[in-house]
């Protein structure tokens, strides 16, 4: 039975497309078979973060609108063999992508795959209503930072109210993924902690990735950070989220990146 | 740790910012959550009122305010519906003093 994800923030620029990545690959490193999809139509990144940039043919709105079928639009990911990417669509207008199609579209992903995992636009418009709206759980990512706090607040009262799952009377699942954490800034009283995150939002937390130059090492190349340097920081924190959203019990802790020599001379100027 | 090993800390450390900032969401989202939600309810709520009070009296749909605020314990919904007196009426000093003033509903109806 597959399980449609949507990762969410209603901010733009706090994490969505390195999560979708992370956990996808994350996913798919465990075995189970996904597809992220980019609903960011006219401003798809999620091909360049996964280096797929360039195998892009037909996109979401071509299969949604019956120009493609998904065979042909699916990119099998190079590294794994179970971890596929559909693409959306840098040239057409967002309004191209109707309600009926995208229903189309995830179910027939649903039949084909473990999880789909749905990359949101930003803001809280259309865009971002259609990548919920046949959500069955959220990941909602936050920074740890009053204005993303504020438009997550949002985004989980869109979740609650605007998605085919909630307004059919069901419960809507949601997780918090706190990304560019600093844990030593957050103990100085200089960032809003955990805590104050989980208290204001009040809802579950799937998992801390702590702030890192990994993350932009991975995006430079291409690859997903669960796949550049398994044994990173945000990595480790990435797998270990994954295995939360499979039910397994994984204890809360905040990797952390141990630096020796070599990094402390070349890690910054390599980031 | 004790107020004095803090008073020493503090002059080497900046004051903590993250209260303020979690303090600031406290307020502001309680507000935002009672108000955001509430959007769609209040425009479907003037539309039918509008509609109800049309097929029965002559009113300018202006002149119709609905209001909900989240109190501790309840909501208020509060429906403000100004009626405009017949001409015939307009004479009389007690009517002119209540027009000029916007009835409740329970009031007007």
């Amino acid at each position: 039975m597959a399980e449609v994800l949507v990762v969410t923030s209603g901010k733009g620029g706090v994490g969505k497309t390195t999560s979708t990545a992370a956990l996808g690959a994350a996913l798919a490193q465990a075995g189970q078979k996904v597809a992220v999809v980019d609903f960011d139509v006219g401003l798809r990144n999620l091909d360049l973060v996964m280096g797929a940039e360039r195998r892009v043919v037909y996109d979401l709105i071509n299969v949604a609108n019956g120009e493609a079928r998904l065979n042909q639009a699916l990119i099998r990911d190079k590294r794994i063999d179970t971890l596929h990417l559909l693409a959306a669509s840098q040239t057409r207008d967002k309004d191209a992508l109707t309600e009926e199609g995208v229903r189309r579209v995830i179910g027939e992903l649903r039949e084909r795959f473990d999880w789909v995992i749905c990359d949101s636009p930003a803001g809280i418009e259309r865009g971002a209503q259609l990548a919920m709206r046949y959500a069955d759980l959220a990941v909602v990512v936050a920074n740890p930072e009053v204005s993303s706090v504020r438009d997550s607040d949002r985004i989980i009262g869109l979740l609650d109210s605007k998605t085919e799952r909630a307004e059919n009377g069901g419960h809507m699942e949601k997780h918090l993924l706190l990304t560019r954490y600093d844990a030593a800034r957050a103990g100085r009283g200089e960032m809003l902690s955990v805590e104050d995150v989980l208290e204001i939002l009040s809802i579950p937390l799937l998992g801390i990735i702590p702030e890192s130059e990994e993350v932009l090492r991975a995006s430079n190349v291409g690859s997903p950070v669960t796949l550049n340097n398994a044994t990173s920081a945000p990595a480790r924190a990435y797998l270990d989220a994954a295995r939360r959203l499979c039910g397994e019990d994984v204890p809360m802790s905040i990797p952390m990146q141990k630096k020796n020599l070599f990094d402390r001379l070349f890690g910054r100027r390599a980031a | 740790m004790n107020s004095l090993g803090m008073n020493i800390l503090s002059l080497f450390t900046r004051k903590s910012t993250a209260p303020v900032a979690r303090e600031r969401l406290q307020i502001l989202l309680s507000h935002e959550r009672s108000t955001s939600c509430n959007v769609g309810l209040i425009a479907l709520l003037q539309k039918e009122v509008l509609e109800a009070l049309a097929k029965h009296i002559e009113i300018d749909p202006d002149k119709v305010q609905i209001k909900m605020e989240r109190r501790k314990d309840v909501s208020l919904l509060e429906i403000d519906v100004e009626i405009p007196i017949p001409a015939t009426d307009k004479p009389s000093s007690v009517a002119s003093k209540i027009s000029s003033r916007p009835r409740r509903t329970g009031q007007a109806a």
